[in-house]
């Protein structure tokens, strides 16, 4: 095996602020009652800012921004709302690598998938939703589609900028304005990206961004005056969501967990199907709701395939989330951490056989190596329960229909993968599977083109494509 | 129609309908043995079982009437449009306006049409940036809850755009005779037993066990009148996160364009990739 030598992107492309306030009405305010909390890199733990935490009275003042700039906002031609949009995503693409390094530093993903795979994603998404803003009419939601209102937005620590984008392009290409959350681990991007809808020059108020922890989302989507709550998180909140937006009258669409069975068949190209794996399950620490999280491998080729995905993982290497050579970074959070870990022993006293590379973890920081676990039955915690970390269940199948009743024995429905070399079965098995993504011979894809959201208790909504435009529209 | 019998001749005495459930495609009595009286006649009151019991059939049922072809489906309620022409008096006695009936006839033969369609209109090839064939596709959400609304043209409006993309349905109807003479319609139309189950009874009795129901995917509140009600049930509903199709402030009008809306709430989209190569 090859040594590499350390190849660390500089950090001296992004200059944090010690401190950054709320971003309401076109500029950054400290919270009313004074509460800040810090955000760490979890690479490190040292501390990169300090952040307003945002408390029910900043929540009134940031609604009450966006809906007084709704007015002209929606008002406003799409033809020049689009171009707002525009610049957004020239912006993000002028100062990506500043962005990849700020939410590497901030999440603790590796610079080589905030890099080639968020950013690009982000400046694509506004790209693709600014361009919708002046052909509304021709989206196949009726001649004269009209904006909710005010939309507030909560988002989660996996993708924060990625997550970003996927809420506040569509609502603002329709004519709405935000007020958007970002996690509480991961709160600077969105800061970043307040100050790119400065630089774009976007109305004040169209924009609104609190930061904070869960109270903030609370206040945020039971405010009266907000029209439209969009969530993406873990179920179990998404459900506290759902109840409380009962009965208002808001439009809510929910992206939530999921616990994604990866099938693969006897006939499958063994190598691809393993990087497909390796991919599905430990592409951003596997913090991924839609992450190939059970593997069901046929019988037959289990032993075969098993050995090569274990050769395959001991040549991931783990650590600096700024080193370009990193394939696994670090876990966003201490929490995080614990949950991955608890999990995990519990798959080891349920019965499950652990296994993980040999890999040196860093002293500081939160980390988990990669890790499999063979001999899950559908019974087990770790088949059942989102982990959100970089842990895979392997259980096996021996016919098509166990392999699908397997996979559609969760509540989750977000997505699937299929591996075979047979198209018929490819999509035989695809119209069977209760999930809102398959990717057959191929996995964790992502296009702002192609609408992306789940199946039974995995939510509800699409993001994405002209499908992610219904959420915004009334 | 009183007739002037002489003495002599007996009169004949009708022969009344016993109004009962339809579930899975047979018409039970209520399982708790209870009825009540609507315009003088005994009708069945649903139960909290036999709510459950109309759940299993529609579940039973989904999956082959899901994977019929759309062709078939819309054949099917083109069927039943024709056997609510051939009821038309029956409907118009129980105070259904002939006009009302007209509309119902045309609602049936618009959905039927969209059957094969509305995989084209809501789904489609998805243009992505990068070497790979990416599919969207309606499909339908399961098995669904209706509390309908008490019309003929409103209880039509609201299962038929359910069943049309291969969901199946339990419906708490309003109008008790209405609905279970559309019963004895659709258990003549080819309609397999178990897609439309009808409850009679109280809604506000048997629905919140539908809203909370494990086994249901979709809630449509269209015929919940009380606001409070409808947040209830919404809230019980949130349990399994089921999609819910709220009615709009002041009433649904059925005689206006329906538009796809009663479709695309209980369909779910799938996206299918898968790359290009040699």
């Amino acid at each position: 095996m090859f040594e590499y030598a350390p190849a660390p992107e500089s950090r001296s492309v992004v200059e944090i602020a010690s401190s950054y306030g709320l971003f309401i009405d076109g500029s950054f305010e400290q919270a009313v009652d004074g509460n800040v909390f810090k955000t760490v890199n979890p690479a490190s733990e040292e501390v990169l800012a300090e952040v307003a935490a945002a408390g029910q009275e900043d929540v009134d003042r940031a609604v009450a921004a966006a809906r007084r700039a709704f007015a002209s906002w929606s008002a406003m031609p799409g033809s020049e709302r689009a171009k707002y949009l525009f610049r957004i995503a020239r912006i993000i693409q002028e100062r990506s690598r500043e962005l990849a390094v700020l939410e590497s530093l901030d999440n603790g993903k590796p610079i080589k998938e905030s890099r080639d795979v968020d950013l690009p994603l982000v400046a694509a998404h506004f790209f693709y939703y600014a361009g919708w803003a002046d052909k509304l009419a021709y989206a196949g939601f009726g001649p004269d589609p009209r904006p909710l209102g005010v939309a507030g937005q909560v988002i989660p620590w996996n993708f924060p900028l990625l997550m970003l984008a996927w809420k506040i392009a569509p609502a603002l290409a329709t004519g709405n304005t935000v007020v958007l959350k970002p996690a509480e681990t991961t709160p600077l991007s969105a800061l970043f990206f307040a100050d790119v809808c400065r630089q774009a020059e976007l109305p004040p108020g169209v924009v609104n961004i609190v930061t904070g922890a869960g109270d903030t989302g609370a206040y945020l989507v039971q405010h009266p005056d907000v029209n439209k709550v969009a969530f993406t998180g873990s179920t179990e909140v998404g459900r506290e969501i759902a109840r409380a937006v009962a009965g208002t009258g808001k439009r809510l669409t929910l992206e939530l967990g999921g616990k994604a069975a990866n099938i693969v068949f006897d006939d499958a190209p063994i190598d691809q199907a393993v990087e497909g794996i390796v991919n599905g399950i430990f592409f951003n620490q596997g913090h991924v709701c839609c992450a190939g999280s059970r593997l069901l491998v046929q019988e037959s080729i289990a032993e075969e395939l098993l050995t090569s995905l274990k050769r395959r993982m001991a040549t991931l290497r783990v650590g600096d989330p700024l080193d370009k050579n990193t394939d696994v970074g670090a876990i966003n959070s201490a929490a995080q951490l614990a949950r991955i870990t608890e999990l995990s022993e519990i798959g080891a006293t349920e019965g499950a056989e652990r296994w993980s590379p040999a890999c040196q973890l860093p002293d500081r920081g939160f980390w988990f190596a990669p890790t499999i676990f063979t001999g899950v039955t559908q019974a087990h915690r770790i088949a059942r329960e989102e982990i959100f970390g970089p842990v895979l269940s392997v259980l096996t199948f021996r016919t098509p229909a166990e392999a699908i009743e397997k996979a559609n024995n969760t509540p989750y429905g977000l997505s699937a993968g299929i591996w075979t070399e047979k198209g018929s079965r490819i999509l035989s098995v695809a119209d069977k599977l209760r999930a809102g993504v398959v990717w057959a011979n191929t996995f964790n894809k992502f296009d702002p083109t192609s609408p992306f959201g789940g199946y039974k208790e995995s939510g509800y909504g699409r993001e994405g494509g002209r499908h992610g435009l219904e959420a915004y529209l009334a | 129609m009183p007739k002037t019998a002489k003495a002599a001749e007996p009169t004949r005495l009708s022969v009344r309908k016993t109004y009962k459930l339809y579930i899975g495609g047979a018409f039970p009595r209520s399982e708790s043995g209870r009825t009540y009286v609507v315009n003088g006649d005994n009708v069945a009151l649903a139960s909290r079982k036999d709510a459950r019991d109309a759940v299993l059939a529609a579940r039973a049922a989904q999956p082959k009437w899901a994977g019929a072809t759309a062709y078939n489906r819309g054949q099917v309620l083109y069927r039943v449009a024709e056997m609510v022409e051939g009821r038309r008096a029956e409907f118009t006695t129980l105070g259904v306006p002939a006009a009302e009936v007209d509309a119902t006839i045309d609602r049936l033969v618009w959905y039927a049409g969209w059957s094969d369609k509305i995989a084209q209109v809501a789904g489609g090839a998805n243009p992505v940036a990068g070497p790979f064939f990416n599919i969207s596709a309606p499909e339908p959400t399961g098995v669904v809850a209706i509390v309908a609304p008490p019309s003929l043209l409103g209880l039509v409006s609201v299962v038929a755009p359910a069943v049309v993309t291969g969901n199946t349905v339990v419906v708490l109807a309003a109008d008790p005779q209405v609905a279970v003479t559309l019963a004895e319609v659709l258990a003549t139309s080819d309609v397999p037993g178990g897609v439309v189950n009808i409850l009679t009874g109280r809604y506000a009795e048997t629905a919140p066990w539908l809203a909370s129901h494990a086994d249901v995917n979709g809630l449509d509140l269209t015929g919940v009148e009380h606001a409070e009600l409808a947040a209830e049930l919404e809230r019980a509903a949130a349990g399994t996160l089921k999609r819910v199709l709220r009615p709009g402030l002041g009433g649904t009008d059925f005689t206006a364009d329906p538009g796809l809306r009663p479709m695309t709430a209980f369909l779910e989209t799938k996206t299918v990739w898968h790359p290009k190569g040699h």
